[in-house]
């Protein structure tokens, strides 16, 4: 077998029993949470019969370990059960939640990757010169302000002074593609300005790194212009630790967007899940848990295997 | 609004009275010049476009909306899902703005002279949105759902005292336990929708007599609604062809919703931005004095706090004034240590007023023998908006007469289960209910549930059965105003103010009243506004 691809397979084997370790972790967390879920639905407004005929209903007088089996019997073979708190098709709500995630991620992602390089590119063009100096004041100070800040910010002036886009970003499957962009665009600008200054720094740092050897002042010396040497010459050798923190990002963008979907009210995992969390509604959590741990794990594999892939010394292995 | 204020404000659109006069005089009836004000503005509305129009859709922006929804009547317990139930239903008979019976579902309602049986004479040929007719027998299951030995619902508390139910003829028959006067008031709770069969078939499936059918359902991101044609009380309800819910649990996204003009009307204004929203040229902030409030309580039945020395120092050493103006910004009134205001029918004004004394708060201290143990209040910031602060404030003027009052701040996450009804002092909100009977059934008769403060005296429960059976109202209010009195000195709850609700509504739209039984109009505004350029 290819190295390569062995390589792959070890990785994604380990990254199945890591996803087995964080159910159980998931689950246990959500055990010692203090309250149930019968009496989180009921509130302030529990009574003791209530209560009882609710728990009773909804299986919890069951023990945890039969409990978590039940769950991960199922989930084996593709059912994620049905939510304790109002009954309905986990994997069903899920989904369109999950794929509302991955839309404002991916418009995030297509918009703030490219720009962040292409940023991080002119900076190490114009290094110590005030394009550099204004590139990193500028995305320094919107990643260090924070994202609901900057939300309320934008939502002010570009929703409520200009009127140009929505405040609230509530998309549904009856909108066109165009009046869903509209409707994100705002929650998009956020998330750029929130994830820019990392990848951006992370590029100028990783280029000029490179720019220090002994290659590119030979390129230099050939008569290269500068935006070509770094774009053939640093580039591909800056590529690595690039990718990784574009990953970390992309991690970020799926899972870390909570406030960001409180703020203009998007119908992301985020807030499903945090509500869930707070209703101890284990099943819920348990599903919405292992997709965040799998973009996790996922998206590190691939910034491994691209890595490897970008290095020829890994990639040929003596 | 009582009589009396319809008539003030009525003087005042006519010119007769200066708007500064009106909320003099309103104050002295123990209205806030926040609700003055908005009493002002109704009245010249009434005088302008008063005129209901039909079509369009009307947009509400709403906090207190999670995705673990679902419109099971009997499981709602938060703002959002009850703006639902009202869209697709409705009550046996509901409870209107001034506080009287408004018969919905029931045409009528007799009781036996001893108030012990009750009946309820069910409309004909209302239809389901299912096409069916609703029948005495769907009520009849309808409370069987919510009072039989399986029911989670929220109602069971409020179902405890039936004896018997059953039909009879046109009529849904209840019988009693105990005699009691303010059944039909019971009746009116949210809960107790009526379902085809009772919705035992089916409870989530929001299949009512309202005049709105579910079109979409998407708990916590937004609920969308489409009138009925066969509604059966068109005339005055569900004027808008559409009805959509969005569920802003933020704040300022609410706020912003409603300043960009995505919605009509916004519940849970905070009232630190309320007197800023309200300038907005396109906008009101409306608010109404209800029954809800804020507490701090104390279990009577745990030391320190079984020595009511103690706990009058506590009373005494709380500044309800400044908590008025800093915690609720002038939206609210001062509490009296008993759960009543005037909002509440049969409510006796000329009980005192507890006021602010250091000097009290010492003596009493001095008295109670206290060994000088921190007292720890226990508070987070889910327990009402702004309780962390009213804590510290409280504090303050505690220390200040000597009282060591220790604060401890709790996890939001689990303080219903963990903290409230169970540690022995922490804060806490009641919602208020529609009359007297109720909220001191609900929480301070000995076998209560939710007896959050252990306050067990037969003698309590005695007059609060009597005033029960009671139907003399002259006889009653005494009864009412013995039982105040008790609480307010001997109990264990510290009542420093009761909460307005303020909602934020756009000019755009038309017949909003102020309803002191609930935020945005006891959750009706969807189906009693209109649009106006619809």
């Amino acid at each position: 077998m290819h190295p390569i691809l062995k390589l792959i397979a070890q990785r994604v084997a380990l990254g199945i029993m890591l996803l087995f370790a964080a159910s159980i972790l998931i689950f246990a967390g959500t055990m010692m949470l203090p309250g149930d879920v019968a009496q989180q639905i009921l509130g302030q407004s529990a009574t003791p019969e209530s209560l009882a005929n609710l728990r009773r209903e909804l299986g919890l007088n069951e023990p945890p370990v039969s409990r978590y089996f039940s769950w991960l019997g199922g989930f084996l073979t593709g059912d994620l059960g049905t939510a304790l708190t109002n009954g309905r098709d986990i994997a069903e709500s899920l989904g369109s939640r999950l794929s509302n995630t991955l839309f404002l991620a991916f418009w995030a992602a297509v918009i703030s990757v490219p720009l962040a390089i292409f940023l991080g590119l002119l900076a190490v063009r114009y290094k110590d010169r005030w394009p550099d100096k204004l590139i990193s004041a500028v995305t320094l100070t919107t990643i260090s302000i924070p994202e609901f800040m900057i939300g309320y910010v934008l939502i002010y002036w570009i929703s409520i002074q200009l009127g140009w886009f929505s405040s609230v970003a509530i998309i549904n499957d009856g909108m066109s593609l165009w009046q869903k962009l509209n409707a994100i665009a705002i929650p998009v600008m956020v998330l750029t300005l929130v994830v820019l200054a990392h990848m951006m720094r992370m590029t100028r740092a990783a280029i000029l790194n490179v720019m220090q050897s002994a290659y590119i002042e030979t390129a230099e010396l050939k008569g290269m212009r500068m935006l070509s040497i770094i774009r053939k010459h640093a580039f591909p050798n800056a590529i690595a630790p690039i990718v990784n923190v574009v990953m970390l990002n992309l991690a970020y963008l799926v899972v870390g967007v909570v406030v960001v979907e409180v703020v203009f009210a998007y119908p992301g995992m985020g807030q499903y899940l945090v509500d869930h969390v707070s209703k101890r509604d284990v099943p819920v959590v348990q599903a919405c848990g292992l997709i965040f741990a799998a973009v996790y794990i996922g998206l590190n594999l691939i910034a491994d295997i691209v890595s490897i892939l970008a290095n020829p010394r890994l990639r040929h292995p003596k | 609004m009582n009589d009396e204020l319809k008539y003030l404000s009525g003087k005042v659109a006519k010119g007769l009275m200066t708007r500064r006069e009106f909320v003099g005089r309103a104050a002295a009836l123990g209205v806030t010049a926040a609700v003055a004000n908005t009493m002002l503005a109704e009245s010249a509305a009434a005088d302008g476009h008063g005129t209901p129009k039909r079509g369009g859709m009307l947009k509400i922006g709403s906090s207190g909306g999670e995705s673990t929804n679902t419109q099971d009547p009997a499981l709602t317990a938060s703002e959002v899902p009850l703006n639902n139930l009202r869209c697709w239903g409705e009550t046996l008979v509901e409870i209107s703005p001034e506080g009287e019976i408004e018969y919905r579902m029931a045409e009528s309602v007799e009781a036996s002279a001893d108030a012990q049986t009750w009946a309820f004479k069910i409309r004909k040929g209302i239809p389901f949105s299912n096409g069916k007719d609703m029948t005495p027998e769907d009520v009849l299951k309808t409370m069987q759902r919510h009072s039989n030995d399986d029911s989670q619902s929220g109602a069971l508390g409020i179902m405890k005292g039936i004896a018997n139910m059953k039909v009879d003829g046109d009529n849904f028959i209840v019988e009693l336990d105990t005699p009691n006067a303010d059944l039909p008031f019971l009746m009116g709770d949210y809960h107790l929708m009526i379902q085809p069969n009772g919705g035992m078939d089916d409870p989530g499936a929001g299949i009512g007599t309202g005049p709105y059918t579910i079109e979409i359902d998407e708990p916590g991101v937004r609920h969308a609604f489409k009138r009925r044609d066969d509604y059966w009380d068109s005339e005055n309800r569900g004027w808008a062809d559409e009805v959509e819910q969005l569920v802003l649990n933020d704040a300022t996204a609410r706020t912003a919703a409603l300043q960009s003009g995505q919605v009509h009307a916004i519940n849970r204004v905070d009232p630190k931005v309320a007197s800023l929203l309200d300038r907005a040229p396109n906008l009101s902030v409306q608010s109404a004095s209800g029954r809800g409030h804020y507490v701090f309580i104390m279990h009577i039945d745990t030391a320190p706090f079984d020595n009511n020395e103690l706990r009058l120092a506590l009373k005494y050493a709380i500044d309800r004034q400044e908590m008025v103006d800093k915690i609720l910004r002038g939206y609210g009134s001062i509490g009296n240590d008993m759960p009543i205001n005037a909002s509440y029918p049969l409510f006796d004004d000329t009980i005192p007023q507890r006021e602010h004394s250091i000097e009290k708060a010492k003596e009493h201290y001095a008295k109670s023998g206290h060994d000088g143990s921190p007292i720890i209040l226990r508070v987070a910031d889910g327990a009402f908006p702004g309780a962390v602060d009213a804590a510290a404030l409280f504090q303050q003027t505690a220390q200040a007469a000597g009282i060591p009052l220790e604060i401890k701040r709790e996890p939001n996450d689990g303080y219903w289960s963990e903290v409230w009804n169970v540690q022995p002092f922490c804060a806490s909100y009641w919602g208020g209910r529609p009359v007297q009977d109720q909220m001191y059934s609900t929480a301070y008769l000995s076998t209560a549930d939710w007896n959050d403060t252990r306050w067990k005296r037969p003698e309590f429960d005695a007059m609060l059965n009597a005033a029960k059976a009671e139907l003399d109202t002259a006889k009653r209010k005494e009864i009412y105003s013995k039982m105040g009195r008790m609480l307010r000195d001997e109990g264990g709850l510290i009542l420093p103010m009761f909460n307005d609700f303020v909602s934020g509504v756009s000019n755009n739209l038309g017949g909003w009243i102020t309803d002191p039984n609930g935020g945005m109009m006891n959750n009706k505004a969807a189906i009693k506004c209109w649009v106006k350029d619809a």
